[in-house]
């Protein structure tokens, strides 16, 4: 019997991020109460920065390694490169203690009942809770995996284990605990769901081609386009399962309640890096495996995205809340996102890739500042509750409208660069008129994005607008960032650009 | 296009078999009513009585519970290794190896946060 060979160095980034979960967990076992958060910060980034930098020096491999079950290539190292970055500049909001005067963002303890005489004591007595840094980097850790899996049963657990922590994570908030809880159970009921829909996805294509590795079912589809039955059904179950990871219609109504719900900076992390790491396995399926398929799964794919887009931008245009606006927000760029799936080509890849980094990065940052405008009972979410920011905090607003102006698609932010290339290499794939489409809904996003920039700019402070508190150098330097990758791939997007068209290759 | 067909047949079927079962269980179904069966299902505790809003409630049956299943999965795994042991080889035991030690960091933490002690 022969046995798989272990690609030790190339499987490093993922071995240090859970690794440092798992010595997380130990440190919540062992050490003293108060030593524990500086040293799961310490762990948390160090981890974050030595995978990255591992990532960076396995630049350029091009391989299938552990017997064909993951796929080290030019994708999956963006990628993973790319959630690491997200990761970290969430993790600068995680650290955050300063803007809640009783404490960081997570409830003091998470088990006690919301509006107890435990919780009143447990706050008062400045607990935290650290086991957000462990379940943080178990994520993270599932997401690096998830782009780079390259076997549905793979690609599964990873799914798993980047989803589970979330939904711990959603109901840990420090204020509005009900809303929080209630996000969590969404999330995890409808996510386990779907987790069920992708399993059962995987049967199907097991049944069909009898293995489940991409490669294997690829060949399949080649060789013997027969049972197709069985392959059709297979795609469509595996497709919704990934489709509500990515929050398309009609998988989305879970992301405005868990948006709103989860404490901000995991909204953050959840908003931008599950994208990347849902949007990158979803490639890596359709285009590895399933691309012999394309023309049964891509006209399903262009319904979906365009009506994606719609109901994305339509509904943003009713919210009253920030946060529920930036999920539907998130909602359009799903489906903007789609297009450049459902355009199955290089430049498609290349395009998406880059179009998942600066909006990653820059979602990291708008809910950062969201973090900032508050009142005496949290956040402040409310749109009315932003009239007039702009005149209290210039450089929140100005931040904020960057922020949304490269959500729309403004030229000179990073958001134009993006939604250009994906919208010319899905136009490129020949589905013109659904760019038409996209560009349309585009418009209507602009409508509410520059709406909120009127509210905080062209209107005076209520007795209701809130206070912009001033964050420590964690939150800020997560804003700054946003800010600076925004304009930078803005003005001088071609380095990145460059790099993402040099990744643009599935290894098979 | 012959291919969904049998796809939408067997939706159709499934849907109809779901509409089937829901709409003869309340027809057929026998109704005998008594206490536990009109209780709301919770495992292992008494659902009444509890003061207003749900109260506290133990969740040391859940702990035990909870580690019962990581254990048991843990036993799932090893037989199939047992069994294939000579196959195997180092590899496989270094693999299970690995396995126990992954099982055995969330049981010291939960030995260390107080998750065995009953009282």
């Amino acid at each position: 019997m022969t046995f798989p060979e272990i690609a030790w160095v190339q499987l490093t980034p993922v071995i240090i991020m859970l690794g440092a979960a798992a010595i997380g967990v130990l440190v919540e076992a062992f050490a003293p109460r108060t030593s524990r958060r500086p040293i799961q910060m310490f762990l948390t980034f160090a981890a974050l920065i030595a995978a990255f930098v591992m990532v960076v020096i396995n630049a350029g491999t091009f391989e299938v390694i552990m017997d064909g079950a993951m796929a080290v290539d030019g994708p999956a190292l963006f990628l993973q490169g790319s959630i690491l970055l997200i990761g970290m500049v969430a993790a600068l909001l995680i650290s955050e203690r300063t803007i809640d005067p009783s404490g960081d963002a997570f409830a003091a303890r998470a088990s006690a009942m919301p509006g107890s005489l435990d919780e009143r004591q447990f706050t008062a007595r400045g607990y935290f809770q650290t086991e957000v840094w462990p379940l943080f980097m178990f994520s993270v850790g599932g997401m690096l995996v998830f782009v780079a899996a390259n076997d549905l049963l793979v690609m599964f657990v990873a799914l798993e284990i980047m989803s589970l922590p979330l939904y711990l994570l959603a109901g840990m908030a420090r204020r509005r605990r009900l809303l929080s809880q209630e996000a969590a159970l969404k999330y995890f009921v409808l996510g386990a769901f779907s987790s069920a829909f992708f399993l059962f996805g995987t049967a199907l294509l097991y049944g069909y081609s009898g293995t489940v590795s991409f490669t294997g079912i690829q060949a399949h589809i080649t060789a013997q386009p027969q049972m197709l039955g069985l392959l059709l059904a297979g795609i469509a179950f595996l497709v919704v399962g990934l489709l509500f990871k990515v929050s398309a219609v009609p998988f989305h109504a879970w992301a405005p309640d868990v948006y709103q719900g989860s404490p901000t900076p995991i909204t953050a992390f959840m908003a931008a890096a599950v994208k990347v790491a849902a949007f990158g396995a979803m490639l890596r399926v359709m285009y590895v495996a399933l691309g012999g398929a394309v023309w049964d799964w891509r006209p399903v794919f262009w319904v979906i995205a365009a009506l994606t887009f719609f109901v994305g931008s339509i509904i943003a245009l009713a919210q009253t809340d920030i946060k529920r606006m930036l999920a539907y927000s998130s909602i359009a760029h799903a489906g903007f996102l789609l297009l450049g799936v459902a355009s199955v080509s290089r430049e498609a890849l290349a395009a998406t890739m880059f179009y998942l980094v600066t909006y990653g990065l820059a979602t990291v940052g708008a809910f950062g500042l969201i973090s900032l405008v508050r009142n005496e009972s949290g956040e402040a979410t409310s749109l009315d509750a932003w009239r007039g920011i702009g005149k209290k905090s210039p450089a929140v607003a100005g931040a904020f409208s960057l922020f949304l102006l490269s959500f729309a698609g403004i030229p000179l932010t990073a958001g134009f660069v993006g939604k250009f290339s994906i919208f010319a290499s899905a136009a490129a794939a020949g589905s013109v008129w659904l760019v038409f489409l996209a560009v349309l809904a585009s418009a209507i996003a602009a409508f509410f994005y520059v709406r909120v920039i009127v509210v905080m700019y062209f209107s005076e402070p209520t007795e209701k607008t809130a206070d912009v508190v001033m964050p420590s150098w964690a939150t800020t330097g997560a804003i700054v960032v946003g800010v600076a990758v925004t304009i930078a791939l803005g003005v001088f997007p071609q380095p990145v650009l460059d790099l993402a068209m040099s990744a643009n290759i599935f290894v098979h | 296009m012959n291919v969904y067909i049998p796809i939408l047949t067997m939706a159709g079927l499934g849907g109809l078999f779901a509409l089937f079962s829901i709409s003869i269980a309340p027809i057929t179904g026998p109704k005998r009513y008594n206490r536990a069966k009109v209780d709301a299902y919770e495992c292992g505790i008494d659902p009444t009585p509890q003061p207003i809003g749900g109260g506290r409630f133990p969740v040391k049956y859940y702990l035990t519970a909870m580690m019962f299943i990581i254990f048991d999965i843990e036993i799932v795994f090893l037989y199939p290794w047992a069994v294939y042991f000579d196959t195997l080889a180092l590899f496989g035991f270094l693999a299970v190896l690995l396995f126990i030690v992954n099982l055995t960091i969330p049981y010291v933490y939960e030995w260390r946060r107080g998750g065995l002690d009953w009282d």
